[in-house]
């Protein structure tokens, strides 16, 4: 008998290992004896020392995490097509590690009764199975595949059991340094290269380093033609050199070699070239040292193919953040970190889809609103976007439209596959009232901002964070000078926002208690957001628009600029920017612990100190939202 | 649609306890679907049958059912929305046959299908005309249980009726053999095993409140 089902779960086991291996019959033969079984984000699979299943899983959609005991160190992120369990099976051991389901998954269940007999018939398959014991890893096959940015995840776990996180340790600069001196010709310099098997070349003068020769500058020098092969070494060496002190964390290498788009770094003994050099870094030094890097990711992102694989990408990004989290980096490195690598994603799911949709008829700005235009969004949480073009002639405007809409839609659905949801309220370029053309745009903020009712408030609130991500910049630059101009000329605009800003009181009640939710699905939750982190959003929007400052989106970096320009607020300010980053992160540890939004928290699990953390940070706030009140004068609010 | 609230549930549960404590992971399900040649339940004939079993939030390749009905009644504007000719590439069985095999195949599960009502009115006109005699089994609509998942709020209103293809796409499944009776059951029960868990979350379901929920 025909059976439909069979043949479809058939389709998709062949396409991934070990099944490509096997002939249509056994695969139809096993697919045949499949479970399909769906388990909800957070539900567990299989858990330590439980006896094995008769089942090992495959998955058909979604991800599963394996760790050690009860929700300890993440071993290994399964994906789509990722095979797991299998081992204790083979081994007829319990369970070594426990599964849970990252996303709403569908599995597959796979009988070990009717896999086993094929491990005899076929090679490959023992072959995998046999090496998916050695390596430790899910998938053998994955570092032979590639042995960049797709796996240097599994890399890093199979090698480093007890320390994935390495982010803090001190780099040892390589001791036995090559160099040449300024004399020396470029081909000679090759020649030595070649024999240490190494990217570059340090040029010594008086043993202070003068310049450093890398692969790129023999490429961009002497293989053009440019210089001759006996060219010393002076003349194509890249100099001054860019030199940092011997100790550096791993990530301020990674910070140093980003910032200034250099692959190496020469390491003195005072940090400048004027002291001998001790080392060198090179970005595979770094690569090796640290299997989930920023440098590492946005490689990855930027190489991507289809939006799809940016997926496990957003995963590793999530590994990175727990790291720095963990290892307690500045928060406003990480959020400037991560941040750049949220928009790196959508950037490239923007070159993507452009690639599918053709040529844009005009220039057009894609914008980031709420807090992924902040700069504040660690975690997936909704998307908030914009599109806006360039005016068009009334004969045109209809097919510019239609052609920016199924733009957006793309992207809106490419953000969506990589982890996005999409926006409750429908803020997203994809609605054709957040994606017109720069008049439309201009006329939409000027009736916000002259008739400010109580919606006009919250959607100017959410797209006044914007936040260019892609496309033209002059038209972003116009949108803000015409909020400007405009908010000069309707002062009003400001009271309006900032009773916006106080609408949510302080976060104590009676007694000094914490106010809870009092009912719907979150009920005794705490509401981080809305309750303090929005408040204080709010706050720093409306008191940095009204000094007419742009460009500073991100809520602490605002609170700092207000430091610098109210010299007699200075301190109070600068607590507040302090606050916000305790905030967030603390939510994001929150969310980072229930795999969600971070933004309900349970009182009850927090520790002692915790709470009195939380407790100082809405004194602060009460603070603030007096003297939002007292300098727009805003009186008739609830306290 | 067909069956009462006051319809004996324990009867179909007899043994098991009562019906208002079985867990929903301990029952039964066949999950059907029908493909038919019009949506008049007088007029119209059954062209395929399709069902999957779901026990334990499982679905197990091994038993599902397809079955192709030999067709009298033929009408030909309805190929091109199922692809299903008279004479296919598939084995054709008489109805009554079919409606046999679907008995045996659904003994005493509890039924699930999408708008299932409608699904449920043809099989009866079918077994009427055969003499043989009705389904008892409690049925579920995947339709009205999917309402039960969504948001209460003025700002999303409710549509009366959500078509398979609109809980495809919210679960994101997908509709590769669409418009085959098997291929739409398979869409239906993976729906269902993902409506199930989010009313779970919600609360501890039992049978009781799905059946409440689901007729």
């Amino acid at each position: 008998m025909s059976n439909r089902i069979a043949e479809r779960v058939a389709d998709f086991l062949g396409r991934y290992p070990p099944f490509n291996d096997l002939t249509k019959r056994d695969l139809r033969r096993l697919s045949e004896a499949v479970e399909i079984i769906y388990k909800e984000r957070g539900t567990r699979i299989f858990g330590v020392d439980e006896p094995a299943h008769e089942f090992f899983y495959v998955i058909h959609r979604g991800a599963v995490e394996l760790q050690n005991k009860d929700g300890g160190e993440i071993i290994d992120i399964c994906d789509e097509g990722d095979l797991f369990g299998l081992r204790p099976l083979m081994a007829g051991e319990n369970y070594k590690l426990e599964a849970v389901s990252r996303e709403d998954s569908i599995l597959y269940a796979l009988p070990i009764s009717e896999f086993r007999p094929l491990i005899q018939t076929y090679e490959e398959v023992g072959d995998f199975v046999i090496a998916s014991f050695a390596s430790n890893t899910r998938n053998p096959y994955s570092r032979k595949i590639s042995n960049t940015p797709g796996n240097a995840l599994s890399g890093m776990i199979s090698g480093r059991h007890d320390t994935p996180f390495t982010e803090i340790l001190p780099i040892h600069p390589r001791k036995d340094l090559v160099y040449c001196t300024p004399k020396t010709p470029a081909q000679e310099v090759a020649a030595m290269m070649t024999e240490n098997n190494v990217g570059s070349v340090i040029v010594l003068n008086n043993n202070l380093p003068q310049g450093i020769i890398t692969d790129k500058d023999l490429r961009n020098k002497i293989v053009t033609g440019a210089h001759p092969i006996s060219a010393p070494a002076a003349e194509i060496m890249t100099s001054p050199v860019v030199t940092y002190p011997a100790r550096m964390t791993i990530t301020q290498a990674q910070l140093a070699m980003m910032k200034n788009g250099i692959g190496h770094l020469c390491l003195t003994e005072d940090g400048t070239t004027e002291s001998p050099v001790v080392g060198i870094i090179s970005k595979y030094d770094l690569m090796l040292a640290l299997g989930n890097s920023p440098e590492v990711l946005l490689r990855a992102i930027k190489r991507t193919r289809k939006v799809k694989r940016l997926k496990p990408i957003r995963s590793r990004i999530a590994i990175l953040l727990k790291g720095y989290l963990e290892n307690n980096i500045p928060m406003s490195i990480t959020m400037k970190m991560i941040s750049e690598l949220n928009d790196a994603c959508i950037k490239r799911i923007l070159e993507l889809s452009l690639r599918k949709q053709g040529k844009p008829p005009v220039p057009f700005a894609w914008l980031a609103m709420g807090s992924q235009g902040r700069g504040e969004q660690l975690l997936q949480t909704d998307q908030d976007n914009a599109l806006v073009y360039e005016d068009v002639s009334r004969a045109d405007s209809e097919m510019v439209s239609a052609y920016f809409l199924q733009l957006a839609k793309r992207v809106n659905e490419g953000l969506k596959t990589i982890g996005y949801e999409y926006c409750p309220a429908d803020m997203m370029a994809s609605n054709p009232n957040w994606c017109k053309p720069l008049s439309a745009w201009k006329e939409t903020i000027s009736s916000w901002i002259h008739n400010p009712g109580k919606e006009e408030v919250l959607l100017s609130s959410i797209f006044f964070d914007f936040n260019y991500t892609f496309g033209s910049r002059n038209l972003v630059t116009e949108l803000s000078n015409h909020i400007f101009s405009n908010t000069d000329k309707y002062p009003m605009f400001y009271y309006h926002l900032a009773s916006g800003a106080l609408q949510n009181p302080s976060p104590t009640g009676f007694f000094r208690q914490f106010l809870v939710e009092q009912d719907g699905k979150h009920k005794d939750f705490f509401d981080l957001k809305r309750r303090v982190l929005m408040p204080f959003t709010d706050a720093a929007r409306v008191l940095i628009l009204s000094h007419q400052v742009r460009y500073i989106n991100n809520t602490a970096e605002r609170f700092e600029k207000l430091a610098e320009l109210e010299s007699n607020n200075r301190d109070f300010f600068l607590s507040c920017s302090y606050a916000t980053k305790a905030l967030l992160k603390f939510r994001t540890k929150q969310g980072m612990l229930h795999n969600d939004s971070g933004r309900f928290i349970a009182l009850d699990t927090l520790n002692k100190e915790e709470k009195i953390k939380l407790k100082r940070t809405f004194k602060i706030l009460k603070e603030l939202q007096e003297l939002v009140a007292v300098r727009f004068k805003v009186s008739n609010r609830i306290v | 649609m067909i069956l009462g609230k006051s319809f004996d549930l324990r009867r179909v549960f007899a043994g098991s306890g009562r019906v208002s404590d079985t867990p929903v992971t301990d029952v039964s399900f066949a999950v059907i679907d029908s493909e038919t040649t019009g949506l008049d339940p007088l007029q119209d004939r059954i062209l395929s049958l399709g069902g999957l079993k779901i026990k334990d939030n499982r679905i197990k390749v091994s038993e599902t059912l397809e079955l192709f009905l030999a067709q009298d009644h033929f009408d030909a504007r309805s190929v091109p929305i199922h692809g299903i000719m008279r004479e296919g590439p598939n084995k054709r069985i008489s109805e009554k046959e079919a409606l046999v095999q679907l008995r045996d195949y659904v003994g005493d599960a509890i039924l699930v299908g999408h708008h299932i009502g409608f699904d449920l009115e043809m099989i009866r006109r079918a077994q009427q005309r055969h003499q043989l005699p009705y389904f008892t089994n409690i049925a579920l609509d995947t339709g009205l249980l999917y309402r039960k998942t969504l948001l209460k709020s003025p700002l999303v209103p409710k549509k009366q009726h959500y078509s398979l293809d609109e809980l495809a796409e919210k679960y994101n499944i997908s509709c590769k053999d669409r418009h085959t009776a098997l291929g739409d059951a398979y869409i239906t029960a993976l729906a269902f095993l993902q409506i199930l868990s989010q009313l779970q979350e919600k609360r501890d379901l039992t049978l009781k409140a799905l059946i409440r929920m689901g007729t």
